[in-house]
């Protein structure tokens, strides 16, 4: 029941329905009520701000993009393997960009998918309700934490770490920056992303299934992996994608620690600029608009903004598919 | 075959090990979440412990890494978030209501307005840069890099997450509320702010404060909009320049002398006293008056 406050507006409320209606009328349809409808109207418009939004971020996209490609043939943007938009004479093939995308999204991956998978099935399948109501808001604090921050922390102190400890057989240390480290923290900012989406997925499988399988004879471990891991298997693999988009997004760790100088090149010790990083420098660089270096930071853009859409509803469908079969 | 001879009771010795192998794999990813927290917190207090005082706050940027402070970036980050907030709460929770209301799902605009929130919430936040920089900065709107801007381009940001927090402390009232007040006469909108909001009120206000510790935080896209650069003032008015606390940390990041570093140091203490004041805030709120039902 609802308290004292409201309960009591509902009585005046129907007092002054009471007192309003007139005390014989026939039964059938209501007078219209033009307050209510603008009401209804006013909100549907606050939904429609995210439908505009969406449109606003293509045509902004779009149209220096194709005037982008208009003085630059997007064979040498996509082929091209030197990224130097800003010499004379400039060249603008993206693939450096994507190189280094490429390596501090694989270098987070290798962290933030194992160890977000294990912290998920620890706290859905072991932890104590105790356990889990202290550490997922612990968790939540790492997804908090503002990415300049992990940038800082990046090249401050898990670099000079790392080449610290650097054993020689694995080739030259790690450079003052580099994609390595980027990468790493990168890859425990994504963690508490892939945990709580996979901890909803493994939380969402059926108890029956567990119990059928201790009735078994199964042990917790086989439990975990060989029942509930699969069943949850698309719920935990939209989590994955979901990370792999966070990660191409990311802009402030990269730009920060993997420095800023393009390279065409997958060793993870060297300094990179990814695409995200190249989108910020440029940006500001304060280039005049309508030239073309303040055009490639949209035609990069463009790039990053589908490869991220393509995943991000893929993660969507994903995450439906789950919902329908237990939820 | 000799599985069938195996006792009843404990299994095998190895599948104990394996066992316990298994259950440390698992917590030792936890750890590591734990460990960088640790190690990240320790960091920037001990690199920033010499520049954490009240010059810090009270001091303006400043080329001589001595007399630098953060000031302006303060000023400007109340201003940019009080604004953000203004903007993006109306809006969002109004979105929401419209959505668990009124919004009939079997029409296709509605289904289409809510995957376009889901996806707007995962597009990455410089992209959000790029389109303040080409519609409010210059081009359309033409604002210029002033705080508006920045607001702006924030509310749009975090709309998403205000939107979805809003949506589930709304689907929370039970609906023998609404019909408990409709059956009593009252109007659809009656019943929404007078019963559905007042129970809604804790979670909207949860969801809130984290997108607003969210935009407090970020970055990217504010560098596209020229946030970046010297600023030794607070901000006016809303057509005013502006720096944030996070920008003002990475242009002290990017620069080469140890002095500035740590006085970034500092000023991410000040960042996350802040974000973690905002977060306990949250989970109090959430805890203390969310009502079960």
């Amino acid at each position: 029941m609802p308290a004292a406050g409201p309960d009591r507006e509902l009585m005046q409320a129907t007092d002054a329905s009471a007192l309003s209606q007139p005390a014989v009328r026939p039964l059938g349809r209501a007078r219209p009520r033009w307050g209510e409808r603008a009401i209804q109207g006013l909100l549907f418009l606050c939904a429609a701000v995210s439908v505009v939004t969406t449109v606003c971020i293509v045509v902004a996209l779009v149209e220096p993009t194709i005037s982008f490609f208009g003085e630059v043939p997007i064979g040498d943007f996509l082929f091209g393997t030197e990224w130097a938009p800003l010499f004379s004479p400039p060249s603008f093939g993206v693939l450096p960009l994507i190189t280094a995308t490429l390596t501090t999204t694989f270098v987070a991956l290798c962290v933030c998918i194992p160890a977000g998978l294990g912290a998920a099935i620890y706290l859905s399948e072991y932890a104590h309700p105790r356990a889990r109501k202290v550490l997922k808001p612990v968790l939540e604090i790492l997804a908090g934490i503002p990415t300049v921050v992990y940038g800082f922390f990046a090249l401050t102190f898990l670099t000079p770490l790392l080449q610290d400890v650097w054993p020689g057989f694995l080739g030259d240390p790690p450079q003052i920056f580099n994609m390595l480290a980027a990468g790493l923290v990168m890859g425990v900012m994504i963690l508490p992303t892939v945990a709580s989406l996979s901890e909803d997925a493994l939380t969402a499988v059926p108890q029956a299934l567990r119990e059928g399988a201790y009735g078994m004879g199964a042990s917790k471990m086989q439990v975990a992996t060989r029942i509930v891991v699969p069943a949850a298997l698309s719920g935990i693999v939209a989590s994955f994608v979901l990370g792999i988009s966070r990660a191409v997004g990311e802009t402030m760790i990269v730009l920060v620690a993997a420095g800023g100088t393009p390279n065409l090149s997958f060793i993870p010790t060297e300094p990179g600029q990814t695409m995200t990083a190249f989108i910020a420098a440029a940006g500001i660089g304060d280039q005049p608009t309508g030239s073309v270096g303040y055009k490639t930071l949209f035609a990069v853009g463009s790039t990053l903004f589908v490869a991220t859409l393509l995943m991000n509803v893929l993660s969507i469908r994903l995450v439906r598919k789950y919902r329908e079969v237990y939820e | 075959m000799s599985t069938v001879d195996a006792p009843i009771g404990r299994g095998p010795q190895s599948d104990r090990v394996k066992g316990t192998l298994f259950r440390l794999a698992l917590l030792s990813s936890l750890a590591l979440g734990l460990i960088t927290l640790i190690a990240l917190l320790a960091d920037v207090v001990i690199s920033g412990a010499a520049r954490l005082n009240g010059d810090l706050l009270t001091n303006f940027p400043s080329g001589i890494p001595e007399n630098a402070g953060a000031q302006s970036a303060i000023f400007g980050t109340i201003w940019v978030i009080g604004l953000t907030g203004l903007m993006c709460i109306p809006v969002g929770v109004g979105a929401a209501i419209y959505l668990e209301e009124y919004a009939d799902r079997e029409r296709w605009w509605n289904r289409a307005i809510e995957l376009n929130i889901q996806n707007l919430a995962a597009v990455p936040s410089i992209v959000y840069g790029i389109l303040g920089l080409a519609f409010l900065v210059r081009g359309a709107f033409g604002l210029g890099q002033v705080v508006l801007a920045g607001a702006m381009t924030l509310a749009l940001l975090v709309l998403p997450i205000v939107i979805i927090a809003s949506r589930e402390a709304i689907r929370a009232v039970p609906p023998s509320i609404r019909e408990g007040s409709m059956a009593l006469g009252a109007t659809k909108w009656q019943t929404i702010r007078r019963q559905v909001l007042p129970g809604a009120i804790p979670g909207i206000a949860t969801g809130s404060i984290l997108a607003l510790s969210r935009a407090i935080g970020e970055a990217a896209p504010l560098v596209l909009l020229g946030a970046l650069t010297f600023i030794t003032f607070n901000p006016e008015g809303l057509d005013s320049a502006f720096t944030v606390l996070p920008i003002q940390i990475f242009n002290w990041i990017s620069r080469p002398q140890e002095e500035f570093q740590t006085l970034a140091a500092a000023a991410i203490v000040v960042l996350l006293v802040i974000l973690l004041t905002m977060n306990a805030a949250a989970i109090l709120l959430r805890n203390r008056y969310q009502r079960k039902w």
